[in-house]
């Protein structure tokens, strides 16, 4: 069983930093939504500080999702083919722009999902600096609290465009390539 | 040093809340003019194998740091009108989804 560096890498950045990042969300928001109903009891010490190691987590998978992305499997997906190549299949950017049916997957996709992604982390940056700042008086503040849930939605919003875009590049132009590494040897005769 | 949590004023978080906002809508902002004009693009291309999209976000990412420090400096012991930075941190965050979504903005350029 083998996978290539790039292959591996881009699972780090889509399967593993990006998708629990996603999956993070449904407790982020569930919790600010809580926090912002009317009459809602104020979180123990443990809950503020399990929800304050939760959303630091997610800005480091934040963090970490778009930056894997921007300086390791982007500049392989738009790397330019030598003159002259026929198998375009190193070339994803190269790939899908040479037919009419698959160039809006980069024109569009791609171009959306590498800046739109970039929206998540600063917004989830100042989510998690206002539970630090804020903690147990958070309740006094509402518009505060308002302000984080509407920018923790946008995050989602914006990690499930970059997701969901990411996954469909993955299926028409893959990122291929790189060193070989040997998971597991097959031991049958 | 102890801090008493029922005294700490809005301005802190609304500090955050509008530079925030603004970093969002900065990468927008910077990645249509990259894209609106062959110089520019040249100009964010901050790392090559990254082209335009290195220096669009790091840019904007150094801008909202500044703006943040410099928001929390002026407003850390101050209590500030939230809704007006609501209003602005929201409308800033909804044309940063607006900036970053290549039909609109390929609609601005009139392409």
């Amino acid at each position: 069983m083998e996978i290539s560096l790039r292959d591996l890498i881009t699972v780090f950045h889509g399967m593993g930093f990006g998708a629990l990042f996603m999956l993070a969300f449904s407790g982020a928001i569930a919790e600010l939504y809580r926090m912002s109903a009317v009459g809602a009891p104020t979180p123990t010490p443990q809950g503020q500080m399990l929800l304050r190691v939760f959303l630091y987590a997610m800005v480091v998978l934040a963090w970490a999702t778009v930056l894997s992305g921007a300086y390791f499997i982007y500049p392989w997906y738009r790397a330019v083919p030598p003159l002259g190549t026929l198998d375009l299949g190193l070339y994803p950017k190269a790939l899908l722009m040479a037919s009419p049916s698959t160039s809006l997957w980069h024109s569009i996709g791609m171009e959306w999902k590498e800046h739109v992604a970039w929206i998540a982390p600063i917004a989830m940056t100042m989510v998690a600096y206002i539970f630090m700042k804020y903690s147990s008086v958070l309740a006094k503040h509402r518009q505060i609290r308002t302000a984080a849930l509407v920018f923790t939605i946008a995050a989602f919003v914006a990690t499930a465009v970059a997701g969901a875009f990411g996954a469909f590049l993955s299926k028409y132009a893959p990122i291929r390539g790189g060193a070989t590494i040997q998971l597991l040897q097959n031991t049958e005769k | 040093m102890t801090q008493n949590f029922d005294t700490i004023p809005n301005g802190p978080g609304a500090a955050a809340i509008l530079a925030a906002g603004f970093g969002c809508f900065l990468v927008g902002l910077f990645a249509l003019i990259g894209d609106a004009f062959p110089v520019v693009s040249k100009f964010f291309t901050f790392y090559k194998p990254t082209g335009a999209l290195s220096g669009v976000t790091t840019s904007a990412i150094i801008i909202w740091l500044v703006g943040w420090y410099i928001l929390s400096r002026a407003w850390h012991d101050k209590n500030v009108e939230m809704k007006w930075v609501n209003i602005f941190a929201f409308s800033f965050l909804l044309l940063s989804l607006l900036l970053t979504f290549p039909p609109f903005t390929e609609l601005l350029q009139g392409k």
